[in-house]
């Protein structure tokens, strides 16, 4: 699975993106945040105010209880800033 | 869609500058009555600390930016009659009073293209996946949403 960052999110993790294999008790966002935030402190900071991370399944706004699968593109970012 | 409007509809993000007058003549078709654009451009300081700023640099979602734009735009059309609907954003480092958006619409009347430019960048502004951060010297600090961005696409919901 491809995971992006952007913002302040990519700088607390020191990344933009990389590829994992979804462990298979990984099934939900909600469920992928709670395996990364507890992969190590730069994922905890990046996931700390869960309420400011917005979603994205494919390049389309997602929510948190939404079901991913291994070839999904996942991107997490801060709201947008744009205009 | 009506096949001349899918001609006349122009999404790009690019790095190099636009220029306004150039955009404006494109959007000018035969039915053209109307044209309204909208031009962002980046301010000398920080909205909420009022601390001057001497650049921003925008990031964005490659692939994402551009579907996403397209809806708000899709949904522009369907609500209003237009004529031709540009929209420009940059990304990279710009510097105060740099363009930073351009979005013109054109219509046959003037109320169609007043409505359907405050439409698509009220919406560019809560779903186009782009990102600020301000520079001031060696500082950088990543710009906040704000709430009155949030609040405005609540009268295109009623």
């Amino acid at each position: 699975m491809q995971i992006k960052y952007f913002s302040w999110i990519k700088e607390h993790i020191g990344k933009s993106e990389e590829e994992i294999n979804l462990p298979h008790n990984v099934s939900t966002i909600e469920e992928l945040m709670f395996y990364l935030e507890n992969l190590n402190d730069k994922y905890k900071r990046a996931f700390e105010k869960k309420d400011l991370i917005k979603i994205a399944i494919n390049k389309s706004y997602s929510s948190i209880d939404d079901k991913i699968n291994n070839t999904d593109e996942i991107a997490f970012f801060p709201p947008v800033t744009g205009g | 869609m009506d096949h001349d409007l899918a001609e006349n509809i122009k999404i790009k993000i690019q790095i190099e500058d636009f220029d306004v007058s150039t955009e404006t003549k494109i959007l000018q078709y035969k039915k053209t009555g109307a044209i309204v654009n909208f031009i962002g451009v980046v301010r000398d300081h920080d909205e909420r600390t009022s601390q001057l700023i001497n650049s921003m640099t925008l990031e964005h979602y490659p692939g994402m930016t551009e579907l996403e734009i397209e809806k708000i735009v899709l949904k522009s059309i369907q609500k209003w009659e237009l004529t031709g609907v540009t929209v420009i954003h940059r990304i990279g480092k710009l510097l105060v009073s740099d363009q930073i958006v351009f979005v013109g619409v054109s219509s046959m009347h003037r109320q169609n293209a007043f409505d359907a430019c405050n439409f698509i960048m009220d919406w560019l502004k809560t779903q186009a996946p782009f990102w600020k951060v301000e520079e001031n010297n060696n500082q950088k600090k990543w710009v906040e949403f704000r709430q009155s961005d949030e609040d405005a696409i609540k009268k295109w919901k009623k």
